[in-house]
């Protein structure tokens, strides 16, 4: 495809492919869903009155654990079909992925123990938010590791512990913490009424300037990386068809900041997921297709073809009555979280 | 011994598994024990068990949200510190992995929200049917991790191809030799831990009031204690008879680790059954041993003058360290036959009428509710530590499987681990322990109990008395 992976035929050059067309959309998935729960637990420190903090994590408690398997799916599904990749990165990646699981486990542990402290709740609502602050920014390091590449020779990495820290991947790790603040903040406004939606639009705004000028200064910087990544998208006949993203981009930022102002529930939420799907679009292109930047692409790490057709049959039935039941969780939890926490609906604890 | 990567990874993948393992086999028996609860209230519409459910939700809720995040970090340690073994088992245990994913997690995770918050929302109906694929994700789960680790100990349906397996019949794959019994003998083992760690718990709860304190406040502690004994009594047997099974494949497939296990160093007929020894790996001998004569071959091959291999028909390197694993078995067995032993004793107290007033009983269940944990932990030792020095057996070693990483790496994430862990465990009993001592509602009313849960209210003080609910209750709350 493009002149990629002309190497191999038939079974042997679609299955990776359509593998990764399907990892992507659970990496997608992901960034979206746990995107807004992450940040949800970015905002939470700063919403400070009244049942605020309590309200808002309702409004993700049913939901974030199956939101956080599309992480497991992630890191599973490289392992599943990708497996070279998987050996490959993970290495590579030790301390930002160690630290961000360990982040991941003081948020989600916030969730049960938060209610079940009393003197001690301060800390959990602390776990909450460091916890969801570092998950987010060691993810966004893990981004910028990936775009700026990789030391590989043949099928082991070769860098050293610390290849990841580069002023590029601290960029890239605030940048996601303004991108999941902005999914969260636009979350509490479909989600919430009151004050607390009020707060949540001016939020909004902030994470919505905070992630454009984000994104401008990642996109300038790539081409500072010596990856080659612009002449993809400034070479002819490229150009035209890849020049729409940036203006599709503009124009959404420009339509969500109207329709924070304008006092729109749900469409703001989506258009920040819109808005980080282009984002993904513009990644897609740019590393498109290596799956360990700047060596090995999905051609070349991929499982036999018996194993990965293996897991297409189970992933053809499965997935779609896989997302079926998760949106059902999603319609049964849905409308806006109460403004006075109490009674029955709220649950066992 | 040499803290290099590989050292260092190995104590942080047996930390993180073993701290993780408690989790699933507290829930995977919790979950189905909620189902249960759930259908007994759907059929009887005795509000007990609504209670119950209710209290044991929470239990529950703890438990499973310390096993979600422990189980993140395991799918990504392959990676990150066995990077070789994921490029040799890749192309098998791959796919295996994410079926686990895609037809577990998902639908654990989806009906747990369900489960937790959404009762009043879906009907009781509905709500039961989350309750049962939760525990249907719990087991399917499990199938999946089961084979996956059976194939490490029994691989089967594979070639080699280029120093690497790949995958030939998927059906030995995941079916492969020591996996249907493996996963009998788990998922019973998670079934004992929940009942006996479900009779424990209740049973102090008993022993913390009067027994003639109001009939309401015992109730709930006395049904859950008769269940989870009589699901003990039944099923200790059972589990006894299906890891005799299972160490009969033990003697067929890894004749080295049943020779550690039995702390037999030479191959022979009439082998003893050690009761104890302390195995000497450099004199390849045992000392201080106690045995009964010819039992031993009689309980692996089920005749007297059956023969058992010994640990010297291999060389020293092909060996596992014996004492760990020699000892760890007899520690799981020990506990089983502690676990019959109550369950009987639990017989004899119901034919007297006596299994919620005696007092020693209730103690001695009380003492054993860590028992199943205890099982599981050391029957994993066996089987794990048993399985060395390979981690696919026969086929790839543990020094041939970790990642490229720096040692000082491994150490800074490995201590992390421990000192988060300790606190987050400690912190989860802590809130484990205040609920238990609050113990089930009482059962009137039960209306005003779904009052009483609201999620604002801090919770109840320990030493908060039934009056001072029932106070609360009293007011109009409406």
């Amino acid at each position: 495809m493009f002149g990629f992976g002309m190497e191999h035929e038939g079974l042997a050059f679609w299955l990776p492919l359509i593998w990764s067309g399907l990892i992507a959309v659970a990496v997608a998935m992901y960034v979206i869903v746990d995107g807004f729960d992450l940040g949800v637990g970015i905002l939470f420190k700063a919403a400070r009155s009244g049942n605020w903090r309590d309200r808002m994590m309702f409004s993700v408690a049913p939901i974030w654990d199956g939101n956080e398997t599309w992480l497991i799916l992630g890191g599973g599904g490289l392992f599943a079909v990708f497996h070279i990749a998987y050996a490959v990165l993970m290495p590579a990646l030790y301390v930002p992925i160690i630290l961000m699981l360990i982040a991941l486990i003081f948020r989600g542990v916030a969730f049960e123990f938060r209610f079940k402290a009393d003197r001690s709740k301060f800390l959990w609502d602390n776990a909450f938010f460091f916890g969801s602050l570092l998950a987010t920014f060691f993810q966004g390091m893990v981004l910028g590791a990936f775009v700026q590449g990789f030391a590989t020779d043949g099928r082991q990495f070769t860098g050293g512990t610390f290849d990841f820290l580069t002023p590029f991947s601290v960029l890239t790790g605030l940048s996601l913490i303004f991108g999941y603040g902005l999914l969260g903040a636009t979350w509490c406004v479909m989600k919430t009424t009151g004050e607390l939606e009020i707060w949540a639009r001016r939020m909004a705004v902030r994470f919505l300037v905070a992630t454009v000028l984000a994104m401008a200064a990642v996109s300038v910087w790539v081409p500072f990386l010596g990856r080659q990544i612009e002449t993809r998208w400034f070479s002819w006949p490229n150009i035209a068809f890849l020049a729409p993203i940036p203006l599709v981009t503009a124009y959404v930022a420009y339509r969500l900041l109207r329709d924070l102002e304008e006092g729109r529930h749900v469409r703001p939420f989506f258009l920040a997921v819109g808005l980080f799907l282009l984002g993904y679009l513009g990644l897609g292109v740019s590393l498109f297709p290596y799956i360990v930047p700047p060596n090995l692409t999905i051609w070349d790490t991929a499982n036999t073809v018996n194993s990965q057709l293996f897991a297409l049959v189970g992933f053809a039935i499965v997935l779609p009555i896989t997302f079926a039941y998760t949106a059902y969780a999603y319609y049964v939890f849905r409308g806006k979280v109460a403004d006075e926490i109490s009674g029955g609906g709220y649950g066992y604890h | 011994m040499e803290f290099d990567a590989l050292m260092l990874s190995r104590i942080q993948f047996a930390f993180t598994i073993a701290f993780h393992i408690i989790f699933p086999a507290f829930t995977i028996g919790l979950a189905s024990w909620l189902a249960a609860l759930e259908f007994n209230w759907l059929r009887t519409g005795n509000p007990l068990y609504r209670t119950l459910f209710r209290f044991w939700v929470k239990v529950f809720a703890v438990s499973f949200g310390l096993g979600v995040v422990s189980g993140i970090v395991m799918s990504y340690q392959f990676g990150t510190n066995w990077s070789r073994f994921s490029e040799f088992t890749g192309n098998v245990l791959g796919p295996v992995i994410a079926y686990e994913v895609i037809t577990a997690f998902f639908l654990e995770a989806a009906f747990l929200g369900i489960m937790l918050f959404g009762w009043e929302r879906v009907g009781d109906r509905l709500h039961f049917f989350a309750t049962c694929m939760v525990a249907l994700g719990t087991l399917i789960s499990a199938f999946w991790i089961l084979s996956a680790n059976s194939w490490m100990q029994t691989p089967d349906g594979f070639a080699i191809e280029n120093g690497k397996a790949v995958p030939v019949d998927w059906f030995k794959v995941v079916f492969n030799p020591s996996f249907p019994l493996r996963y009998a003998h788990m998922v019973m083992g998670c079934y004992l831990t929940t009942a006996f760690a479900v009779a424990g718990m209740s049973a102090w709860m008993l022993l913390r009031h009067p027994h003639d304190a109001p009939a309401a406040k015992l109730a709930g502690s006395r049904r859950s204690l008769s269940m989870a004994l009589w699901f003990a009594t039944i099923f200790v047997p059972i589990q006894i008879v299906i890891g005799d099974l299972h160490g009969l494949g033990v003697l067929k497939y890894q004749p080295t680790k049943l020779a550690a296990i039995e702390g037999n160093w030479d191959r022979m007929a009439n082998m003893p059954l050690r009761l104890f020894a302390i195995p000497d790996e450099v004199a390849e001998t045992n000392h201080y041993e106690i045995g009964i004569p010819k039992i031993g071959s009689w309980v692996l091959t089920h005749a007297f003058h059956g023969v058992v291999p010994g640990l010297k028909e291999v060389p020293r390197d092909e060996r596992p360290p014996v004492w760990p694993v020699f000892f760890s078995f007899r520690i799981m067995v020990g506990i089983g036959f502690a676990m019959l032993g109550l369950g009987l004793w639990s017989l004899y107290l119901r034919w007297k009428g006596t299994l919620f007033s005696n007092r020693p009983f209730l103690t001695a269940a009380m003492i054993m509710t860590p028992s199943g944990f205890g099982a599981v932990l050391f029957g994993w030792f066996t089987a794990e530590i048993g399985r060395q020095p390979w981690v696919v057996y026969g086929h790839l070693r543990t020094v041939d499987a970790v990642s490229p990483i720096a040692p000082g790496a491994v150490t800074a994430s490995l201590l992390t681990f421990i000192v988060v862990y300790a606190f987050v465990f400690g912190f989860g009993s802590y809130y484990l322990a205040k609920l238990l001592r609050r113990g089930p509602d009482p059962i009137e009313d039960i209306r005003g109990d779904d009052l009483d849960k609201k999620p604002k209210r801090p919770f109840s003080l320990p030493d908060e008395g039934l009056e001072g609910r029932s106070r609360h209750r009293a007011q109009p709350a409406e």
